[in-house]
């Protein structure tokens, strides 16, 4: 187990250095040069160097990986090279738009996903199953952001009950923010329920034909309380890990919705980084994202190691 | 300065937000708040640290002011100076400074402190934007604490426009090197908070030299980037002003709501298909007829949903120099082939068309592959990315054709300078520009400048569009937004809401 | 034979899924020589019209035909889709067929290199792999591909490992042939149902990616149509023309349900114990 685990974290670990390299390679080798963009077209070309030393962009790359390294064993993001703030505070106001946001999306995907598979899982091969599973095949079908432009159509367009994008700001009104919020998670959370309804399903069909369950309804418990109260119960560990997953997912992937919505959050601050060239910014919101998306799938193996001792291969 | 900024150039007024959360009485009271929408967002906040014009439209004359004003007209007038003399052979600007002026960290405005602002401008190893506007300086000097005098190498006359720019904002120097973070200025509005990606709030400068004819208590700049997004939050009440509306092809839904004012005014801004005289086969002046024969102005703007007007050289048409060009090379198929085939390319040829990302380029963009398409021009379009478009098609002058909003005031410049990126070198213009550089009567300039809109007309160097408009939308209520865009400028001074 | 050929009889979602698959070709192969307009014939006096007779599915900002539109896009996102999924897929069953062979260090680079490209966030570095080299399709396709090779290498590593311990195989070694020769002859084959199902699905995935690297801008370029790009012009005049909005999504969301029902279908039919990866 110990040394499951320390095998495990070390890979990551590995992982996590090698990432560094190549996130910090491909920042390097984006074409445009920061300063001309901070300059612009009349810039002589005497200010641009000038600018290029202010920023250590004229530093060995070696010096500059380290000193970028260095920065994140210290917890020091740096500051964005077009805002002139630090990347912490940016990452921190963007991630209040995108953390409600992909747990909105999360909750609502739960809690359609859930029933849904339990009554699929309860009508196993008949016309409800084929109607859910009909349904999943759909939701895993649909580009996300075409649905987010089909929400905007119906719910701000034709009925304008919600916004069509934009965010007017937690500070500024909550209660409109929030709301602000909706379409984009519903558009978000459509792959996820399918998903998750997969899950759910599967996972009660695999518990319902366990021993326990036979004796739960051999004894006359209600179909209800078998359902719920037996199966669900264990079914739901599959489910809460594949959720678990899915949350890293959300919060990196949220790109495109969130162009689509116009949403200031943090995968917009990432997009409009690499089109301002804000190096300081790409490089670190893209090596905390990596970060999470190991934290996350350790966190699962971890998991898995927990519930279920018999050795693992490396999947 | 700031060359080329997208288009958006302004940001502007607007009205009291949050009518949501409170009841009728206090909106009454409330009437001095503003939340304008601008579809930019200034990177830091000193116009001398950064291009974009996002943060002129911002700060200036709203935080930092200069030595002359442009006023909406595109007229100067008194800022920091109240008056100026220019000396008979235009070598020696002696400005008076208006007294007890403060900044808005309680510091004051003297002699001192401008000749600062001025002498970093073009000092060896500044990293000013526009540093190439003010290299014709030789010295500033103080000879009282409300006297500057500005000695010129060679007359300029476009020096006393240029100390009117925002560039040339007057910034103590204690607070110089962290106006990017927190600007402090001597204007009407200081600044109060930033959040990045989202908003940047002013309130008004009680010390202010003229605090009593400033009606306006706050005033939120709110980032909404897209055109769609733009017009929600118009509708909803988010913003009250958007001075720089971002889509025209959106323009008709707000015309339909009554509480809205749909502005359609000028800019400076003049829609070009740059194109790269250095190279073949755009070096031939029958190639370049050609194109400029194949232009169709009229389904460009239609394009633009109609916003827009024709233009025939690198000028706008509502400047009082304007001469009309459009039908130097009228619109002419036939006449654009029989030209390729005189060139030498009777079946067309390649050529590649790389465009900035914004949404008129790409609208302009596809419709001007279809255009060429029809002499024979094979048009192959690479959207590059702004950073990309300044290095590659800017800097390498790597391109064949692009397009481009040069949205600066008086830029026809740029067509006497060496290695500018369209690679035109024409004796004949550079000699024609040095002429308007060292006159001193206006009126003749403007005869000059008419001549050099000719030049470049003829040598058809760029495709030259049309003439961007500036649309603003604000409520009805507001009074005193700027119609048009001389400068980029959201200029709040004069803004209020109808009592 | 004959009894897989009664299945497929039997199973409804593979015959849907065939159905909307060869719609989809069909489509694209069509538009190869004919399309009811050009694709870049700019009408401006006829743009955002509604459905009619002269444009079934109404005409774009630049007064295109739409349907036109949507038919050379079909062709856009098979060749985005094809090329991808073959190039990861060509890339990823070698270095999975190798790995498995090999085991050692080639196995644990190739599990570290996989680890690492699942690790990043898929469409991020997308953005930033078309940013260093470019918006095109070309290099749409090279973004889309690198994240399909750790897919295929995992798949065909632990398919052939088990591969690997059957008792076949254990006598191809005995008798002393080659591990190339044995993964050639041995192993491959009889994975290949396994690759055949995750193909389909990878197929899908990558005109999803396509989709949305084009609406970012970041894939073909205009006038080239592809369904993305139209969707995001299309949000520029929702106001206006809303049903623009609809068309291309429809168009992209039946092209990857009919590979999705395929590859279900497939699976059922092939070895209904398969287990894929579902990525993205």
């Amino acid at each position: 187990m110990i040394e499951f685990l320390s095998r495990r974290l070390a890979a990551a670990l590995v992982t996590l250095v090698l990432a560094t390299f190549v996130v910090f390679a491909v920042v390097e080798v984006l074409p445009g040069d920061p300063a001309l963009v901070m300059l612009g077209t009349d810039a002589r070309p005497d200010t641009l160097a000038a600018l290029r030393a202010q920023y250590g962009f004229d530093q060995p790359l070696s010096v500059q990986y380290l000193h970028w390294i260095g920065g994140l064993l210290t917890f020091d993001l740096g500051a964005s090279h077009a805002y002139g703030t630090p990347v912490a505070k940016l990452i921190g106001d963007r991630l209040a738009v995108t953390l409600p946001l992909a747990g909105l999306a999360l909750g609502w995907a739960l809690l359609v996903a859930v029933p849904l598979g339990v009554f699929a899982a309860w009508k196993h091969g008949r016309v409800g199953d084929w109607g859910v599973m009909g349904f999943t095949q759909i939701g895993i079908s649909i580009p996300n952001f075409w649905f987010g432009i089909v929400l905007v159509l119906l719910f701000a367009v034709t009925w304008q009950i919600f916004p069509a994008g934009g965010f007017p700001g937690w500070a500024h009104d909550a209660p409109r923010s929030l709301l602000a919020l909706v379409l984009p998670a519903i558009a978000l959370s459509l792959s996820e329920i399918a998903i998750l309804t997969r899950v759910t399903r599967a996972a009660m069909l695999d518990t319902l034909r366990e021993d326990y369950i036979r004796t739960a309804r051999a004894k006359g418990a209600s179909e209800r309380t078998v359902l719920f109260r037996h199966a669900l119960r264990n079914a739901l560990i599959p489910v809460t890990t594949v959720a678990g997953l899915i949350a890293g997912f959300l919060v990196a992937g949220a790109v495109i919705i969130e162009s689509v919505f116009r949403l200031p959050g943090v995968g917009q601050l990432v997009y409009d980084s690499i089109n301002n060239r804000d190096l300081a910014v790409i490089k670190n919101v893209v090596i905390l994202f990596t970060i999470l998306v190991l934290a996350v799938n350790l966190l699962v193996d971890l998991a898995y190691a927990a519930l279920d001792p018999r050795p693992r291969v490396a999947a | 300065m700031e060359a080329l900024h997208r288009r958006h150039l302004f940001g502007a007024a607007g009205a009291l937000a949050t009518v949501s959360l409170f009841g009728p009485e206090v909106w009454a009271q409330a009437k001095d708040r503003l939340v304008i929408g601008i579809s930019l967002e200034p990177p830091v906040l000193d116009p001398t640290k950064n291009a974009a014009a996002a943060i002129r439209e911002l700060t200036c004359p709203n935080v930092f002011e200069s030595l002359g004003r442009i006023d909406r007209t595109g007229a100067i007038g008194p800022g920091l100076a109240e008056s100026w003399t220019i000396s008979p052979d235009g070598k020696e600007y002696v400005f008076k400074l208006h007294t007890g002026v403060k900044f808005h960290d309680g510091e004051s405005l003297d002699a001192s402190v401008v000749k600062f602002s001025i002498d970093r401008l073009f000092a060896p190893g500044s990293t000013v934007p526009a540093k190439s506007l003010y290299t014709d300086i030789d010295k500033v000097e103080a000879p009282d604490p409300a006297t500057v005098k500005v000695t010129l190498k060679s007359p300029n006359s476009y020096l006393l426009y240029n100390l009117s720019l925002g560039d040339a904002g007057i910034m103590h120097p204690k607070s110089a090197a962290t106006n990017d973070k927190q600007p402090v200025g001597t204007g009407p509005f200081v600044f109060k908070e930033r959040k990045e990606g989202d908003s940047i709030s002013f309130a008004k400068f009680p010390g202010y030299r003229d605090a009593a004819s400033i009606k306006l208590g706050s005033v939120i700049f709110k980032v909404v980037k897209d055109p769609s997004a733009q017009v929600s939050a118009l509708l909803a009440g988010d913003v009250d002003a958007f001075p720089g509306f971002q889509a025209p092809e959106l323009v008709a839904r707000l015309k339909k709501d009554a509480r809205f004012a749909v502005v359609v005014g000028t800019t400076e801004g003049e829609v070009i298909m740059a194109t790269n005289n250095g190279k073949k086969p755009f070096n031939d002046l029958k190639v370049r007829q050609a194109m400029a024969h194949a232009l169709n102005r009229e389904e460009l703007i239609a394009a633009e949903s109609g916003f827009g007007t024709p233009i025939g050289s690198h000028f706008p048409p509502h400047n009082k120099a304007y001469v009309d060009l459009t039908q130097t090379y009228p619109f002419d198929i036939a006449k654009g082939k029989a030209l390729l085939a005189e060139a030498g390319y009777p079946s067309g040829f390649e050529a590649s068309l790389k465009l900035p990302p914004v949404g008129y380029a790409t609208r302009a963009g596809e419709v001007l592959a279809s255009q060429l398409g029809k002499i024979g021009i094979k048009v192959a379009i690479a959207q590059l990315q702004w950073p990309q478009w300044l290095s590659e098609v800017f800097k390498e002058r790597n391109y064949d054709l692009t397009v481009v909003a040069h949205t600066e005031a008086n830029d026809l410049d740029r067509y006497a300078r060496d290695g500018y990126y369209w690679n035109y070198d024409s004796p004949e213009f550079k000699a024609k520009w040095r002429e308007v550089v060292a006159v001193t009567d206006f009126a003749k300039r403007d005869e000059l400048l008419k001549d050099c809109q000719r030049i470049i007309a003829h040598d058809a160097v760029n495709g030259f569009l049309y003439q961007l408009a500036k649309i603003g939308v604000w409520k009805k209520e507001l009074v005193g937004m700027w119609e048009n865009s001389p400068t980029p400028s959201v200029d709040l001074s004069g803004v209020h809401w109808k009592a | 034979m004959s009894t897989f050929l009664t299945r497929i009889r039997h199973h409804l979602g593979f015959q849907l899924g065939a159905l909307l698959l060869v719609l989809f070709v069909g489509t694209a192969l069509l538009s190869f020589v004919w399309t009811p307009y050009a694709v870049d014939d700019l009408q401006m006096r006829s743009k955002l019209l509604p459905s009619s007779p002269g444009h079934w599915l109404g005409t774009d900002h630049l007064g295109r035909d739409v349907l036109s539109r949507i038919m050379v896009g079909a062709k856009t996102s098979l060749a985005v889709g094809l090329i991808a999924v073959g190039l990861g897929m060509s890339a990823g069953v070698t270095l999975g067929a190798w790995a498995a062979a090999r085991g050692g260090w080639v196995d644990e680079l190739l599990s570290r290199t996989s680890d690492l490209i699942f690790a990043f966030p898929a469409v991020l570095i997308a953005i930033l792999i078309t940013s260093v080299m470019g918006a095109s399709a070309v290099n749409a396709i090279l973004a889309i591909a690198i994240f399909n090779v750790p897919v295929f290498a995992r798949v065909t590593r632990g398919a052939a490992l088990a591969m690997w311990s059957r008792d076949f195989v254990r006598a191809a070694i005995a008798l002393g042939r080659a591990p190339f020769g044995i993964t050639r002859r041995h192993v491959l084959p009889n994975i290949a149902s396994v690759l055949i199902v995750q193909a389909t699905i990878q197929f899908a995935v990558a005109i999803l990616a396509e989709a949305g690297l084009s609406y970012l801008g970041l894939g073909a370029q205009p006038p080239t149509p592809s369904w993305g790009g139209m969707l995001r012009d299309a949000q520029t005049y929702i106001f206006q023309a809303p049903e623009l909005a609809i068309w291309p999504g429809l168009a992209i969301a039946l092209a990857v349900l009919g590979l999705n029902m395929l590859g279900d279908g497939l699976r059922d039919l092939l070895d209904p114990r398969l287990r894929l990866l579902r990525v993205g």
